[in-house]
């Protein structure tokens, strides 16, 4: 018997969604921990707040108070070692209305049933991935962010799996799953294939990037379509947010997914029902899990939900990628040990031609890169001040500012020196470069494959083939073109595109900025690795290839 | 040179003290590439607390150091950083001292054989000049202070650094030539940890060498300053041994320290290569592959030493590096020892076959090390197998660095005596190859 044959409680079920329809403002606590209560949880809360470093313009918040709330099911007969959660974020609004329902619905059933083994714990988080994080390092006891937390009264052991559920509507035409997390991470691709033999078996159309899969693999259309989809995969993974609260659970190494239900134009629609059966049947397959997913893939792209591209397939043409560079440095090498060993004189040092004339576009590029960490949030006050925009627009400003001002300094800091602009100088630098950019590139691809592949298609072929004794101008131009604040801009382009929401120049200009300021937000809030990367890595090394062009 | 050295003490110690104030301090010394279960700061701490409370720090098998280290950090345990400080500059001052007498040695050995003629006439642009060899010392003192390994060990308060102080300081005393202080800060090196034995060979050698005596096992002159030498090492051994016993009461840390690196209970990864056959053997089998691992850290000595028994300072960087690659819990600190020394060897880059690839791979393994641990330990996506490999990667990047300046260096003395450009009977040219 699955859940909801009893038609007292579809009845009860149908009541609540209906209930909560309304719009709330801010988390009902009291209400929701007596629902909880009522179906026999252990309920506690969590509050928590953090400021933060500039007020965020797309969600609007600037000061996060919240509350989490959290029952725990404990398993009848099982020794309380391990847990699975299940998450719903309450938003204001009608984002999320319907999800909290199918929570307490689900947890009304499973009450019931004697076959638990893990604990579940039903979590209601307030400020979706503010609240996730905190209530996470609440559980794990860690402290990475710098929030502000009261500690956590109750436990369940350690976490094996968790889903988030996203639902805005009563009844839903598809499901989409979402699995891209913070950093890129995925979770095991086991649980991608539980979700999709789920919606077969109930016959519920599922979704993954918002397309719908196709038959037709061998026509062209078919093709485009997978490629599409993967795309948007890539495109979502290299920028490094949290796509779903289930991303945060990745860093715990608790494999999670979001389940998102959308309602568009069809004329089949699945009610509540058979999403609280589907979701039943997919929390007692992982009850049922004797150790953590770890048998399939952890490093996958899916263009669709029944293919994925594993880790053997993409990371060849990476490797390809990165040999280029290596290719070039061994080239240079090569070039700069012959000279030295024709020399009769045996007493110059043939290894380099003075390190510091290297150091010298090093350091500097590298001090740009910090002051491009560093400058724009500690600097928004004073920017305020003197000129009139907000915060947000002060901190985004001012990051493109020193970006734009570190394109100036070849020209600046070859006065400062003397004894530069020799032949072996720039060979120098740019092989120093090179074996920088390729380890730099291969750590990236290791943790975010999506991203490091970005930046290498842009930053490889320019930058293997860059001398100071090409054309400055035509050079100049693209190099700046594909930089990467530009790669940003063709990435947020190219993703409008791929939804099928195509922005003109304007608006996609000040997407731009928004995911600017969301990716330095993303690190503060959750300690997403994409802004440090970029700005205190990539954007120096970018800087020594463009001072290896104005090398005079 | 005094002001060149003084500044890169100030801008050495500078660092140190930058990073010691910032929060990095807290994440270099939990990472296990820099500290290891011998020398990690967190164990003197635990050891010192343990020796507060009147119970022997060697119970409980976390404090593996030996007791001379504790009672130095009993008295100084608030000024630790300045220890750890003072101690790389110590390192650095001796070996700049050390190669500087090494220099002058060399310099006038190459006099004597062109004089006596035991050079052949092509060979002139592999002679050293003193314009040349004028800023290898304060290289090798820049080596050491501003690699990164070193400071990332120092930061972490590893006692790594204090254990690179004293061998450092015995190569000091050994080319100074007082064979009653090599051998006491030997003993003391021996002390720390057991495989400084191996530094016994080139020392002797060195002296041998410097007294004039030919090394020739039926001459009673070998036999005699052997003897000497290794009575001094022995006795001032035993006498360190015997001040342990007296200052703790017990013979605890003869099995907690050398027990301990001699058999590998903790298997912790590091960079070293027990760690991971370790995790995979089988109990029976443990006793022998202890005996075959550690068999490979003393056994290159006696060819080694055969090889080389006229170039002992080669010797004693042969040997630090291979301790520092084989030995049973190697941090990076061990590696930034042996490497302070290759400014010494730069005249033989022109023989150098596989620098460009050694380089790409240390650094590549450097920046690979913490990216691995992370994708292991917090991600879940690798595992084990990910970071051995890096670790095997690592360790045969040092091993190919280490045979090849072998290489190098045997094939300039070979130029030396044979010529640079060398032809076979029928006229060609002949390439050198290493046998």
């Amino acid at each position: 018997m699955g859940l909801l044959s009893d038609p007292n409680r579809r009845k009860a079920l149908t009541g609540l969604l209906t209930r909560l329809n309304t719009p709330i403002c801010g988390m009902p606590v009291e209400w929701l921990v007596k629902a909880m209560q009522s179906r026999g949880l252990e309920v506690f809360t969590q509050s928590f707040s953090r400021k933060l470093p500039f007020p965020d313009e797309n969600k609007e918040r600037y000061m996060v108070r919240g509350t989490n709330v959290y029952g725990i099911l404990r398993a009848p007969r099982a020794p309380r070692t391990e847990a699975l959660v299940i998450t719903a974020p309450c938003s204001p609004g009608n984002t999320n209305n319907q999800a909290v329902a199918l929570l307490l619905a689900l947890a009304q059933y499973f009450r019931n049933q004697i076959y638990w083994a893990k604990d579940i714990i039903f979590l209601v988080n307030e400020h979706d991935l503010i609240g996730t994080q905190a209530w996470l390092e609440g559980y794990h006891h860690t402290n990475i962010t710098g929030m502000e937390y009261s500690p956590l009264q109750g436990r369940a052991g350690s976490i094996q799996a968790a889903l988030s559920l996203e639902l805005s509507s009563d009844v839903i035409t598809s499901l989409d799953l979402v699995l891209e997390g913070l950093n890129g991470q995925l979770p095991n691709l086991d649980l991608a294939n539980l979700f999709y033999a789920f919606c077969q078996k109930l016959g519920v159309l599922c979704t993954i990037q918002g397309k719908l899969q196709r038959n037709d693999w061998d026509t062209a259309e078919g093709y485009t379509h997978a490629a599409q989809t993967m795309m948007l995969m890539v495109l979502k993974q290299a920028c490094g947010r949290s796509w779903g609260d289930h991303g945060l659970f990745l860093r715990y190494h608790i494999e999670a997914a979001s389940v998102r239900g959308i309602n568009s134009f069809r004329h089949y629609k699945t009610d509540a029902t058979t999403i609280g059966r589907l979701l039943e049947g997919m929390v007692r397959k992982l009850n049922n899990l004797l150790e953590r997913l770890h048998q399939s893939y952890f490093f996958y792209l899916l263009p669709s939900l029944s293919r994925f591209v594993s880790i053997g397939y993409y990371m060849p043409a990476f490797g390809l990628l990165a040999v280029i560079l290596l290719l070039r440095a061994l080239d240079l090498w090569v070039h700069l040990g012959a000279p030295a060993l024709a020399a009769v004189d045996g007493v110059t040092e043939p290894s380099s031609p003075g390190v510091l004339t290297v150091l010298t576009p090093v350091v500097i590029s590298h001090l740009t890169g910090v002051a491009l960490y560093l400058l724009p949030v500690h600097l928004q006050e004073m920017a305020v001040e003197h000129f009139p925009v907000s915060e947000t627009e002060a901190v985004v400003l001012t990051a493109i500012a020193i970006y734009t001002a570190g394109l100036a300094l070849p020209h600046n800091t070859q006065r400062l020196l003397s004894g530069e602009g020799t032949e072996q100088g720039w060979k120098v630098l740019k092989l120093t470069a090179l074996l920088y950019l390729a380890v730099l590139l291969g750590c990236t691809a290791l943790i975010n494959f999506s991203l490091g592949f970005i930046l290498a298609v842009t930053l490889v072929p320019i930058t293997a083939s860059i001398t100071p004794h090409m054309p400055k101008a035509l050079y100049a131009v693209v190099m700046v073109l594909l930089s990467p604040a530009f790669t940003i801009l063709y990435c947020v382009f190219i993703y409008q595109e791929l939804i099928e929401a195509p922005v003109s120049v304007s608006e996609g200009w000040m997407l731009f900025l928004s995911v600017i300021s969301q990716g330095i937000l993303d690190h503060a809030l959750y300690g997403s690795l994409v802004y440090p990367l970029l700005a205190l890595f990539i954007y120096p090394c970018w800087l020594m290839f463009w001072n290896i062009l104005f090398w005079n | 040179m005094a002001a060149p050295l003084t500044l890169l003490l100030i801008v050495a110690v500078t660092i140190r003290a930058v990073l010691f104030r910032s929060s990095l301090a807290e994440l270099i010394s939990a990472r296990v590439e820099v500290v290891s279960p011998l020398n990690a700061w967190k164990r003197v701490v635990e050891g010192l607390a343990l020796l507060d409370l009147g119970v022997s720090p060697y119970s409980g098998d976390v404090f593996h150091e030996t007791p001379l280290m504790i009672y130095l950090f009993h008295f100084t345990v608030d000024y630790a950083e300045i220890v750890f400080i003072i101690a790389d500059g110590i390192t650095a001052l001796a070996l700049y001292l050390s190669i500087q007498t090494y220099n002058k040695d060399v310099f006038r050995k190459q006099k004597y054989a062109l004089e006596s003629d035991r050079y052949s006439a092509d060979c002139l642009e592999l002679l050293r000049s003193p314009k040349e060899m004028f800023y290898i010392p304060l290289k090798v003192a820049m080596f050491y202070l501003l690699n990164p390994f070193t400071i990332l060990s120092c930061v972490a308060k590893s006692t790594c650094g204090l254990n690179n102080a004293i061998i450092a300081l015995f190569i000091f005393c050994t080319l100074k030539g007082s064979a009653l202080l090599s051998g006491i800060l030997l003993a003391l090196a021996t002390y720390q940890s057991i495989y400084p034995l191996t530094l016994f060979a080139p020392a002797l050698l060195f002296f041998l060498q410097r007294l004039y005596i030919p090394v020739n096992l039926r001459r009673s002159s070998f036999w005699f300053f052997t003897l000497q030498y290794a009575f001094m090492y022995v006795g001032s051994l035993v006498v360190i041994t015997g001040l342990s016993f007296f200052l703790l009461g017990s013979w605890d840390f003869i099995p907690s320290v050398y027990g301990f690196i001699f058999s590998v209970p903790d298997l912790t990864p590091n960079i070293g290569l027990f760690w991971y056959f370790f995790a995979e053997m089988f109990e029976h089998f443990r006793l022998f592959f202890s005996c075959v691992f550690q068999i490979n850290v003393f056994f290159y000595t006696i060819p080694l030493s055969i090889k080389l028994k006229e170039h002992p300072v080669f010797l004693i960087f042969m040997q630090i590096a291979i301790i520092s690659i084989f030995k049973s819990y190697p941090t990076v600190g061990d590696v930034a020892l042996y490497m302070a020394f290759l400014p010494a060897w730069s005249h033989l880059y022109r023989f150098l076959r596989n620098i460009f690839l050694v380089s790409c791979v240390l650094l590549a393994c450097s920046a690979l090390f913490p990216v691995l641990w992370h994708l292991w330990i917090y991600a879940g996506s690798a595992n084990s197998n990910f970071y051995y490999a890096i670790t095997l990667l690592f360790n045969f990047g040092q091993i190919l660095l280490v045979a090849d300046y072998f290489y190098a260096y045997l094939r300039r003395e070979h130029h030396l005596t044979h010529g640079l450009y060398l032809k076979k009977k029928d006229g060609t040219e002949a390439t050198l190859v290493l046998k």
